[in-house]
């Protein structure tokens, strides 16, 4: 329990996806214009690793490692990325219209981003650690709090640059640096602020 | 030799249409490989290879692919080649193959791939399909290189693991820049490539 605790707490702040690994990049700057829909495809991101990281975990552990197939694990992964996607779509837009309607069109979006595919292959990784390494992911609940802690630094990640974004709107930034060009630097240097966390002991 | 159409498609990407610096595709694994130039060059070549493969494939099949599952085709036929690659690197250079870790097999879900394939190979024919691959996948390596290139001389004083900066240079109280070899530092890089690039290009569009 400590272990998963500590796991989780660390893939937030230290190893956060966006500051420490540039996972989810692409979407992440794409769609940091303003809180809302940033705050939006956050919980999206967060809620399919939630539920495909633990997946893959299964079919890592219980299929691809006793029958020596992890060079398939590329294939198998997206394959399950894809169709979980695919699966949480319907149910959401079964069961919660509300939520579909505010999920809506980030949801297919999120089979290609790297930070489900990067999670996945992180953990895949982290599989093979002993036990006393701080980044070990030995259970069902390792995995889970792992990929909770990725989404939570995910959806903290680009809520903070939204909210920066929102308000940069009104400085005279120069031309050619307009728009893109400063995002990278404000993430710049959000990831230097970031790096404080890297030395923590937990 | 070639026509006016076949240069622009094969040289467009390497600096006006840009896939990384103006359409802002591939980011993760461009700012993540970038600590060295030997692997930055690998994943360039990697990436060059797989896009203008998948190209080619997907544009030869693409009569035959329903509209409704065309994602998940893609994305089969690019994990298809991304498993090849890297278990050719894995067998011929594998240190390499350990220092791009995680980020050979993002190259599935690199945004270059499936945005060359949906905007380009499922509407042309299979020539026109490598040279957009090629030129797409050339256009990502520069930018690859020339962040590495900064980050490996400044930040180690080398360049492919070759001393660059004298001894001497060490002695009269030169020091590496350390801050080059953190991710910040990768974000920051590309961004006054960004501004280097627009600034050039909105002079030249005046």
């Amino acid at each position: 329990m400590e272990h998963a605790l500590s796991l989780f707490v660390r893939s937030i702040f230290a190893d956060n996806m966006i500051f420490a690994y540039f996972l989810g990049m692409c979407s992440y700057l794409a769609v940091s214009k303003n809180v809302k829909t940033s705050a939006g495809l956050g919980v999206a991101v967060t809620f399919v690793l939630i539920v495909t990281l633990p997946v893959n975990y299964l079919l890592q552990t219980l299929v691809l490692e006793p029958l020596h197939l992890s060079y398939l694990s590329f294939i198998l992964f997206i394959a399950v990325i894809a169709a979980i996607v695919q699966l949480v779509e319907m149910i959401v837009e079964k069961y919660s219209p509300s939520l579909y309607a505010s999920l809506g069109i980030f949801l297919p979006l999120i089979a290609v981003n790297c930070a489900i595919m990067g999670g996945s292959l992180f953990m895949q990784q982290r599989i093979g650690l002993p036990a006393v390494d701080p980044k070990a992911i030995t259970s069902l609940l390792d995995a889970f709090m792992y990929a909770l802690g990725s989404g939570i630094g995910w959806f903290l990640a680009i809520v903070c640059l939204a909210g920066i974004r929102e308000k940069m709107e009104y400085n005279d930034v120069p031309k050619p640096l307009q728009g893109l060009g400063i995002t990278f630097i404000t993430v710049g240097l959000m990831a230097l602020a970031f790096m404080c966390f890297s030395g923590l002991e937990i | 030799m070639l026509s006016q159409k076949t240069k622009d498609t094969l040289l467009g990407p390497l600096n006006a249409n840009n896939p990384v610096v103006v359409q802002i595709l591939g980011i993760c694994s461009a700012l993540a490989v970038t600590v060295q130039l030997k692997p930055a060059l690998v994943m360039g070549i990697a990436v060059t290879i797989i896009v203008a493969m998948a190209n080619v494939i997907v544009s030869l099949i693409r009569n035959t692919i329903p509209m409704r599952v065309r994602i998940i085709v893609q994305l089969v036929v690019v994990a298809a080649l991304v498993t090849l690659v890297s278990e050719i690197l894995k067998a011929f250079a594998y240190d390499v193959a350990m220092q791009l870790s995680v980020y050979l097999g993002l190259i599935i879900t690199n945004c270059i791939l499936m945005g060359r394939l949906e905007a380009f190979a499922m509407t042309n024919n299979a020539w026109d399909s490598l040279l957009d691959g090629l030129g797409n996948g050339l256009g990502y390596a520069i930018i690859l290189v020339i962040v590495a290139f900064v980050r490996e001389l400044f930040g180690s004083g080398q360049l492919l693991g070759f001393q660059i900066i004298p001894q001497s240079f060490y002695d009269a109280g030169y020091e590496n820049c350390g801050m080059m070899l953190m991710p910040a530092m990768a974000l920051i890089l590309v961004g006054c490539v960004i501004w280097v690039h627009r600034s050039i290009n909105d002079k030249e569009a005046k």
